[in-house]
């Protein structure tokens, strides 16, 4: 089994108001200076065969329309 | 006509989209786990939040029995009506084109808006155009509706009269791009939107301009 994290998030050019949300909170909290949020997801798991990660990326983890995706093994 | 209606856990306005298919012919709940359409003539996929949105809306309904089975049905021809979580459904399927994003303000969204309709493919005496005003108060909600897709599609989809239905000025409850509430597939047989018709057929309610949605289903749907 190998481990393995799938970082998801936004495409680039897509709004991501959750990002924008955070954004706009930081500075009312004494963080400024922060910008360029963008809010994705990260899913661990383990695999038998880490080259099918990909294809399960496309097929279910990620919509590739929408998001863009990074497998990192561990 | 005999209406199928799936129902996923989740799922949570089966019973309304039922009920209005009643109303134009003999309606049916289809179960997830069904591999059979017991002989339906059009399929609704409904709203709720099916696989209680997991991952994304719509990502994992896709691959259940029941999904398959209409991906089967919608290439054959047969009318598809895709509802809320059913339209998010459906465009995960690769059955209808872009995606639901999360609302552009991040609210969930519960409010009467007025739908414009483009090009259905229906008969004259079916043209929704022809309605007083030209539009139909639906009621919309949602958290996820944010229609969404690349430049190069939106112009395709506009050029071949894929855009079902859109938001009239002021109704876009949101962002969707160029006002979308809904769109159709090329052959006109599947189609899919974010208000809910199915709440909309009873005078009780406020507006029956629902029944034009499904009648406009029945009605595009080239029987195979």
């Amino acid at each position: 089994m190998a481990r393995a994290r799938v970082l998801i998030r936004p495409k680039e050019g897509i709004l991501d108001p959750q990002g924008k949300a955070v954004e706009r909170a930081l500075p009312a909290l004494g963080f400024e200076g922060v910008e360029h949020v963008r809010v994705g997801r990260m899913v661990e798991l383990d695999a038998e065969d880490p080259e099918r990660l990909s294809e399960l990326c496309e097929k279910l983890l990620a919509n590739p329309l929408i998001e863009d995706y990074e497998i990192q093994t561990l | 006509m005999i209406w199928g209606v799936l129902q996923f856990p989740g799922s949570c306005d089966e019973r309304d989209a039922l009920h209005a298919c009643s109303l134009l012919g003999e309606a049916r709940l289809i179960w997830h786990e069904e591999r059979d359409l017991g002989g339906a003539d059009a399929v609704v996929v409904p709203g709720g939040f099916s696989y209680g949105d997991y991952l994304r809306a719509g990502a994992i309904a896709r691959f259940s029995p029941a999904m398959e089975a209409v991906a089967e049905f919608a290439a054959a021809g047969g009318p598809v009506l895709g509802i809320c979580n059913g339209f998010q459904v459906l465009c995960e399927a690769g059955l209808l084109p872009g995606a639901l994003l999360r609302n552009e303000d991040l609210r969930f969204t519960c409010r009467q808006v007025e739908l414009q309709v483009g090009h259905l493919n229906l008969p004259e005496e079916t043209q929704v155009s022809a309605l007083p005003g030209g539009t139909l108060s639906i009621p919309a909600k949602h958290g996820e509706g944010r229609y969404w897709a690349p430049e190069e599609m939106l112009d395709e989809l506009e050029a071949n009269g894929q855009v079902a239905y859109r938001y009239a000025p002021g109704h876009n409850p949101n962002g969707s791009a160029r006002d979308i509430a809904g769109v159709r597939n090329k052959a006109g047989n599947v189609v899919g939107l974010m208000p809910h018709p199915e709440h909309a057929v009873d005078p009780l309610t406020g507006s029956t301009d629902g029944l034009r949605i499904f009648e406009a289903v029945a009605a595009a749907g080239a029987p195979a």
